[in-house]
């Protein structure tokens, strides 16, 4: 009658088939780390990092995701905020476009934005003739770009944020003669401030890796468009021994990013 | 210093709430009714969270609302001090902080204002607590900070939303009895709302109570205990209410002595009785009940198929019987009776 019973021990253990798909999920993501670490040419390391190319790229992919960062908190934390908590005629449709972004192919995306903000596009015509500046085949180019596919992270992870903030805190603080301004100041953006680090990281994670909007809207030129993935693209076509170290560039600087991060601000995602 | 609310406000289709209230300077009123009666609305129309659809919201002859002649102020200029209902401390922000915000957002200097906090800790017991953060406070704690929180800016006004009823019976009695003292040291007006008539009695001079966004009776503790208009007032309110000292299983109250199923408490009490748990009989009773008493009937409500008995010393108890019962028994004022109450049916709670 006790081998009916099951052991305590074996309750606890994880199932096997749990850990077995477990362990082919991670194998996806290892696999081809290892495949691009394998492929380093180590000796020629130092001299093909320190070339004009990818310097360049790296400084441009940096001060791109950092930009586009920057103006998602700027443009999308208000953003966020009107979905979560205005209610105006509309409001399922203007989630729909913000949310575009994150399943429209990069290309599709960066076709989009050459017909509109083009030399001769709709936007891009008229602010042409007033200003004289062009976005296409500028650096920012690249920005606009970036923050395109990059920015719906931000306004997603803020807007999910303000929608669980119970807006009773707000009332308190209003209760407590704080004005409105303060009141989103001491108490609404501090108190979804785990949100906000979590969609600080996500946002620049997507953009320090953008690819496809930015070399068709932006192009590909180097120093001025060229960002780190555009230079590993082109040199896999010249240079193999480039594209592996670029790509070994861009592991180790989200990884530092990422990992350092995570230790200190968003161990909650 | 005195409020005047006398508005309608539609919060929904099947709830309007029409009150009208008027609390002078340290009075304490207290609206008693069950959830969903619209008391939170109230308390959020007065303090400034909403908007009336109809009438005027005045604090010492000061209009804060009064939709007729466009006048609405915000609740961030109308220095009302609130308790919320379960708190609402900042999670991200001290004990000292939490009570500081009000004198921050008013401009008031830093040091100024956390000296002031201190101060207003220590009054509420919390000394050495500042540095807590919300999430690590009990909730007769938090009830405190909250309290010492809505006080610090000195409010022409002081609403408090259930403040008691988030607590265990332990920290209860003794959040209580500093909520009463510092209600009895506030000068303004002051209005509670709770679902427990226990709460009401022992907080308020004045109990409104609301019903579907409607007050159906007011009246002192007493008016409301002996006399309800509507069953549902007796049901809420009509709870026998006694204070006593227990000692090992008798509770006495004044000359008498009530038998009841606790012997681990002991000290001053308090003592709830519900009218159907008290028996009447036309001769002395036999059997089980601990409490048996003579008496006579001092007055007989009807509220339709129910009756409503009060009887005289020793205790003044007010019994619910059928009215077919009472016909039966032949209960008129007058009449002697003994009454009955068994010592499970006594509620008995700490007062100290």
């Amino acid at each position: 009658m006790s081998s009916s019973k099951t052991r305590r021990s074996d309750s606890r253990r994880t199932p096997l088939l749990l850990m077995v798909l477990a362990g082919l999920g991670l194998g996806l993501f290892v696999v081809p780390l290892v495949g691009l670490i394998g492929r380093v040419p180590w000796t020629d390391l130092p001299q093909l990092l320190g070339s004009d190319v990818v310097l360049d790229a790296l400084r441009l992919s940096l001060v791109a995701s950092v930009a586009a960062t920057a103006i998602a908190v700027i443009l999308g934390i208000p953003l966020a905020w009107m979905l979560a908590r205005v209610d105006f005629p509309g409001r399922s449709l203007v989630r729909g476009i913000v949310i575009l972004p994150l399943v429209l192919p990069p290309v599709v995306g960066g076709a989009a934005l050459l017909f509109a903000l083009g030399r001769s596009g709709l936007v891009g015509e008229p602010l042409y003739q007033a200003t004289g500046l062009l976005l296409p085949f500028s650096t920012w180019g690249v920005i606009v770009a970036t923050t395109f596919v990059s920015m719906p992270f931000m306004v997603i992870t803020i807007e999910g944020a303000l929608s669980g903030l119970d807006e009773r805190y707000e009332g308190a603080a209003a209760s407590l003669g704080a004005r409105r301004w303060t009141v989103l100041r001491r108490v609404t953006l501090p108190m979804i401030g785990p949100s906000i680090v979590s969609g600080l990281v996500l946002t620049w994670a997507r953009a320090f890796g953008e690819f496809g909007a930015t070399i068709t809207f932006a192009g590909n030129l180097q120093g001025r468009t060229q960002t780190l993935p555009l230079a590993v693209f082109v040199s896999l076509e010249s240079d193999r021994d480039a594209a592996v170290a670029i790509s070994l560039l861009m592991v180790a600087v989200s990884l530092v990013v990422l990992v350092g991060l995570r230790d200190r601000w968003w161990r909650s995602l | 210093m005195s409020l005047e609310a006398k508005f309608r406000l539609r919060r929904s289709a099947s709830l309007e709430i029409d009150v009208d209230l008027s609390i002078p300077p340290r009075a304490t009123v207290a609206l008693l009714g069950p959830n969903g009666a619209g008391k939170s609305t109230i308390v959020a129309a007065i303090a400034g969270l909403l908007e009336i659809d109809s009438g005027r919201i005045a604090l010492d002859g000061r209009v804060l609302d009064e939709p007729a002649s466009d006048v609405f102020i915000g609740a961030e200029h109308r220095n009302i001090g609130v308790v919320f209902q379960d708190y609402l401390l900042f999670p991200h922000l001290t004990t000292l902080e939490n009570v500081a915000f009000g004198l921050r957002s008013r401009g008031t200097p830093r040091d100024d204002a956390l000296n002031r906090s201190l101060d207003w800790l220590r009054r509420v017991g919390l000394d050495g607590m500042e540095e807590r953060r919300p999430d690590d406070l009990s909730g007769g704690e938090a009830q405190r900070v909250a309290l010492a929180r809505a006080l610090v800016s000195e409010p022409d006004l002081l609403l408090l939303d259930e403040p008691l009823s988030a607590l265990d019976v332990a920290a209860r009695s003794s959040t209580r009895h500093l909520l009463q003292q510092h209600l009895e040291a506030f000068e303004g007006p002051r209005l509670m709302i709770t679902h427990d008539p226990t709460e009401a009695f022992l907080l308020a001079d004045e109990i409104h109570v609301i019903e579907s966004g409607r007050i159906t009776q007011s009246g002192t503790a007493d008016d409301l205990r002996l006399r309800p208009l509507t069953p549902y007032a007796a049901d809420l309110a009509g709870a026998n209410f006694l204070r006593g000292r227990a000692v090992e299983g008798v509770v006495e109250v004044g000359e008498h002595q009530l038998r009841v199923a606790r012997e681990d408490v002991a000290g001053p009490v308090l003592v709830t009785i519900a009218p159907t748990a008290v028996a009447v009989h036309t001769t002395r009773p036999t059997g089980s009940p601990r409490n048996t008493w003579a008496t006579t009937v001092a007055a007989v409500e009807r509220l339709g198929p129910r009756v409503r008995l009060r009887t005289d010393g020793p205790l003044q108890l007010t019994v619910e019987l059928t009215a077919a019962a009472t016909d039966e028994l032949g209960l008129v004022p007058g009449k002697e009776i003994w009454v009955a109450v068994k010592a499970t049916e006594i509620g008995i709670q700490t007062d100290n």
